[in-house]
């Protein structure tokens, strides 16, 4: 295990350090709307933090050169996902219900036992692993992206269509159980 | 770099620009258009033909009170007319006007455009509920399921086009059609006959996705007071409204793009910006007058024509033009 080099830090007017600045910019948004996801007392604040949180992360995928992937996130999870969750929390229950309920045994000691487990977890992780600079392979264009779907990743493309398509009809049992009674 | 950095500077306050005089002057066009086709006037007293109206409006609707009803979710309410606006004038960013006024040009444009839209029905989520007003809440479940439906077969037709261009960037997809009328992707071809009808469903999902009439279920006034804006007053009124209008006009741009060949001239003669703004009025002249014109529809007609009629007829068109476009 080789000690980290790090160069020195460049100023925050250059080119680099803008970036950085960004960058962190980009980090806090996804980290503060995971924040407020996590801890909303409110559900639709909770669906509304988690959106700023998924537009946090596509902003990260942007920065790191693929905008297809950012703009992918946006289009699916902010644009669907949040979107479906508020609907479900809207025709679910009457206001009163759409608090979170009581913090289980997680919240409190435990919890934070946990949570400093995994950070540590992470840390060692990322400071153990060496990143190596790669090379940019292709402009990420979506033609490439294709090709590689439907030919290197062609398995893992047909898995995802059977899980959507089981939680298709997972909603359309649910739905029918619904309407009998 | 210093020169980007001023090149994007510059280009935002284009678009934001654009977008505030665009909204400010289409409702002045909106209401004389109104009033020509009900038989009356319409506003025509502050200034020569009533020019003077839009920031007349403007400054009354930037000077009165924000009122937050009791009980709101102050945040939320507060967000979500911000969140209405900011999407539209990102989407500015990236539509090519001709082919050298592009603020940044995107090889996935058309992808990026439909990724910002879809933030508009979060902001219509948010505004529904955070006012805590039951028509609000209703108007904004009406409003949403109804985007999320028209987005649907919307997107499946500019699925054709990508398949029959070859690419995602709006720059490719309108030099593709240059040299005239017979080139657009509106006009039938060998490998895709179906074309018209594709353009015909882009245009009603563009009327549905912007809340239009005959769309408007999510601000139907004789139902729902004022729709999912029924709490807002001044500027976050405002808000909305700017943003509703500047959606058209992005609305307006893509149909110019995908379907009507961009800047191009119908003859092939000079190409450049003036023939792109003359399709784009056209093109929301027609949506004046068809809000004007029809009356409203029901939620259930509606969703049953998306989903038992539009998106059946583009999968068809979708498979069909795939399938010849391997043929020819």
């Amino acid at each position: 295990m080789n000690p980290t080099v790090v160069s020195e830090a460049p100023g925050l007017f250059t080119a680099d350090g803008l970036a950085g600045l960004v960058f962190l910019i980009m980090v806090a948004t996804t980290i503060i709307g995971g924040y407020i996801a996590c801890s909303a007392e409110r559900l639709v604040r909770g669906v509304a933090g988690l959106a700023v949180c998924f537009i946090g992360v596509a902003a990260i995928y942007y920065y790191l050169n693929s905008p297809f992937v950012a703009m992918m996130q946006m289009l699916i999870y902010v644009g669907a996902v949040c979107i479906t969750i508020s609907f479900a929390i809207m025709l679910a229950a009457p206001e009163d219900s759409k608090k979170s309920g009581p913090s289980g045994p997680l919240a409190g000691p435990l919890g934070l036992i946990c949570a400093g487990l995994a950070t540590f977890g992470m840390v060692v992780l990322a400071l153990r692993t060496s990143f190596p600079v790669v090379q940019k392979i292709n402009m990420g264009s979506v033609e490439k992206i294709g090709v590689q779907l439907l030919t290197t990743y062609s398995m893992v493309f047909e898995l995802v269509s059977i899980v959507l398509l089981i939680a298709i009809l997972g909603a359309l049992v649910i739905a029918r159980h619904g309407r009998s009674k | 770099m210093s020169l980007t950095v001023l090149n994007a500077i510059i280009a935002v306050v284009i678009a934001i620009g654009f977008a505030a005089l665009n909204a400010a002057y289409l409702v002045w066009a909106e209401r004389r258009g109104a009033g020509r086709i009900q038989r009356r006037p319409g506003p025509n007293v502050n200034g020569p033909l009533g020019l003077l109206q839009p920031p007349a409006d403007g400054i009354k609707l930037m000077t009165k009170q924000l009122v937050i009803p009791g009980g709101a979710d102050k945040a939320l309410f507060m967000v979500a007319p911000v969140l209405a606006m900011a999407p539209a004038i990102m989407s500015f960013v990236t539509i090519p006007f001709s082919d050298m006024i592009v603020a940044h040009s995107m090889n996935i444009g058309v992808l990026m455009i439909f990724a910002f839209a879809s933030l508009g029905g979060m902001a219509i989520l948010l505004a529904g509920w955070g006012s805590r007003n039951k028509y609000g809440v209703m108007a904004s479940v009406r409003a949403v399921s109804q985007n999320i439906s028209y987005e649907v077969p919307m997107l499946i037709t500019v699925i054709t086009i990508v398949m029959m261009t070859g690419s995602l960037d709006l720059k490719d997809i309108a030099t593709s059609q240059a040299g005239g009328i017979w080139n657009w992707n509106i006009v039938p071809s060998l490998s895709a006959p179906l074309m018209p009808v594709a353009f015909l469903i882009f245009f009603t999902c563009s009327l549905a996705e912007t809340n239009r009439a005959p769309f408007d279920l999510g601000e139907a006034e004789s139902e729902l007071v004022a729709g999912f804006h029924t709490e807002y007053g001044s500027m976050g009124f405002g808000l909305f409204f700017m943003g509703e209008y500047a959606n058209i006009v992005i609305g307006a741009s893509l149909i110019t793009i995908l379907f009507l060949g961009g800047w191009g001239c119908p003859l092939g003669l000079f190409p450049g910006v003036w023939w792109f703004l003359l399709k784009i009025y056209v093109l929301i002249f027609s949506f004046i007058w068809i809000r004007w014109t029809f009356p409203r529809t029901t939620i259930y007609g509606l969703l049953n024509l998306s989903w038992k009629i539009l998106i059946p007829i583009s999968l068809f068109n979708l498979l069909l033009t795939a399938g010849l476009l391997k043929v020819f």
